[in-house]
């Protein structure tokens, strides 16, 4: 005959293995948690170091190297290190292209939860998909081929220029824009629209004065993960943008932003030398705006939430 | 059934049909509203009643595939069939919905959105009328300190006074209820049903209700929806202690519904 036990010692002994089974799910998800964790500061640390080396033992001045304009770190007598060109040309094409792509993005998710939800979801929703899935250098390839030659025949200048790049990036961060801006407005509740329809406002007036206010913290989201895209955009604006080591002084001027001088000179640099550093030190102001956008998002999300 | 016209008719509803697709949601109904009465709509889920007094002010209109034949005479005027100016419409004959549903704005903004998108510029006009809605709603006392701060911050009683508030501000002469006690606890539904008999003094009120309770305290006239048709509509008192039909008499009593 089966020993009955009390319950209190079955519920003891089915306690077990359901334990270990537990504990190993636990540590295969706490082990993925801590890789990923640590491979995002090692990347900080090691870029921190590699990127203050240039200041430290190099004894590049970082006030030279944030607002100075002259870079010059070939000459071998006196050699300069102003990135302010590409900063400022980083962050001219970050805001030219998202003011483009933006209001396009947001107006086109209008359209699509607003105006025409059902066939203008149908035809807009593949077409950006596709957009985002074409490599950049597709669409710098097509910037350079297209983009270039008509700016220099129509416009003036090189073709290669500051315009050119904006124009490729804000191709490039509308999808991404669009997305979650739609996103943003589909997930505002019905009786919001109820509401002021039931006011007597118009279509137009529901949007502008109630959905786009409740949706802003989100499609202010939007734009900034676009921003964070074109910010740290190389290979397509590297094709289009120029490569020159001025500042531009207009739109049809070559330029240049931090990622491109990356990746045009991280090749020819050698390891440990101050040129290579100085690279090293664009690369860290690059991962401290990622951060600042983050941070951005976070509070928009926040302010979300607080509504 | 006392269905008959007179002067003080504000909506006089004929032979109204409503179909969403095929199925026939509204048959025949003929409706007059009284000015400055309190309208009770009662009956199950699924009756009609909520599809009816979204007509009033075309809220339907929002609904696919909704077809209407027949008549609804707003003062006079068919909005059916003649040209008819929504937005007019809409500030005459406010709305309020189940759940209070504050724009994620401030109090005051809430407020002010009506006539501010019917027109008024005015700051010393807008707090007039922010002020006087507040009031009317019995909200002033609670929030004239914190005009300015975020809507939905405000309890769930005070977010449903708030939108009579909102919806008050149009001047409006007619005011929709959909079931607007239906989300609140006994305390707000009690303040609401208050607000009702102080409002119905300057307006015509329709209510929809499930809590036949409330139609009793807070009506003047009760009509009973039963699959789309208009069963009973009498003065609410005769309705609840002498019925006509005996089918209003089995919903009433809890024998179905």
């Amino acid at each position: 005959m089966e020993k009955i036990m009390p319950a209190k010692d079955r519920l003891l002994k089915s306690g077990k293995n359901g334990l270990g089974n537990e504990m190993r799910g636990k540590v295969l998800v706490i082990l993925c948690a801590v890789i990923m964790i640590s491979v995002t500061i090692s990347i900080t640390i090691f870029l921190g170091t590699k990127g203050l080396q240039s200041f430290i033992k190099n004894g590049v001045s970082p006030i030279e190297f944030i607002t100075s304009t002259k870079w010059n770190p070939t000459n071998k007598a006196n050699p300069e290190y102003g990135a302010f060109p590409f900063i400022f040309g980083s962050f001219a094409v970050t805001f030219l292209s998202a003011l483009v792509a933006a209001p396009l993005g947001i107006g086109a998710a209008i359209f699509m939860t607003e105006i025409a939800p059902s066939w203008g979801k149908k035809i807009l929703q593949p077409v950006i998909e596709l957009l985002v899935g074409i490599p950049s250098v597709v669409y710098g390839f097509i910037g350079l081929s297209v983009l270039v030659p008509f700016i220099r025949e129509n416009i003036g200048g090189l073709g290669f220029s500051l315009l050119a790049g904006t124009i490729v990036l804000s191709i490039m961060i509308l999808p991404t824009i669009t997305s979650i801006a739609t996103d943003a407005m589909s997930s505002l509740p019905k009786s919001l629209r109820e509401g002021s329809y039931a006011l007597g406002a118009t279509r137009w007036q529901t949007i502008r004065k109630v959905l786009i206010p409740a949706g802003l913290p989100t499609l202010l989201t939007a734009v900034i993960l676009g921003m964070a895209r074109a910010f740290g955009e190389a290979l397509a604006v590297q094709m289009v943008i120029g490569n020159v080591r001025d500042l531009p002084s207009s739109f049809l001027d070559a330029s240049a932003t931090l990622t491109t001088i990356i990746t045009l000179n991280m090749g020819h640099t050698t390891y440990g030398s101050v040129e290579n550093n100085t690279l090293w030190s664009m690369g860290l102001i690059l991962l401290i705006m990622s951060f600042v956008f983050i941070i951005l998002i976070r509070y928009f999300s926040s302010r979300r939430k607080m509504q | 059934m006392s269905t008959i016209t007179t002067a003080r008719t504000v909506f006089d509803i004929k032979d109204l049909n409503l179909w969403y697709g095929n199925h026939h949601a509204l048959k025949k109904i003929h409706f007059p509203i009284n000015k400055k009465e309190v309208t009770a709509i009662i009956g199950p889920s699924g009756c009609g009643k909520s599809t009816f007094i979204k007509t009033l002010n075309l809220m339907i209109n929002y609904v696919p595939n909704v077809k209407m034949t027949g008549e609804i005479n707003y003062n006079g005027q068919n909005i059916l069939n003649e040209k008819l100016d929504l937005v007019e419409l809409r500030k005459n004959v406010g709305m309020v919905f189940q759940k209070g549903n504050p724009f994620p704005q401030s109090i005051y903004d809430n407020v002010a959105y009506g006539p501010r998108i019917h027109g008024t510029k005015r700051k010393t006009h807008l707090d007039e009328i922010v002020t006087k809605s507040l009031m009317d709603v019995a909200l002033w006392d609670e929030v004239k300190d914190r005009l300015h701060t975020p809507a939905l911050g405000l309890s769930g009683g005070q977010q449903q006074r708030l939108c009579i508030a909102r919806a008050l501000a149009t001047k409006p002469d007619v005011l929709l209820m959909d079931e607007p006690t239906s989300a609140l606890d006994p305390i707000s539904t009690l303040k609401i049903e208050e607000l009702i008999l102080n409002l119905k003094e300057k307006y015509t009120i329709v209510i929809v209700t499930h809590n036949m309770q409330q139609a009793s305290r807070v009506s003047d006239k009760t009509a009973f929806f039963l699959m789309g048709e208009l069963i009973e509509l009498d003065d609410t008192s005769t309705i609840f202690s002498n019925p006509a039909d005996e089918r209003t008499e089995g919903y009433i009593s809890g024998r179905f519904g």
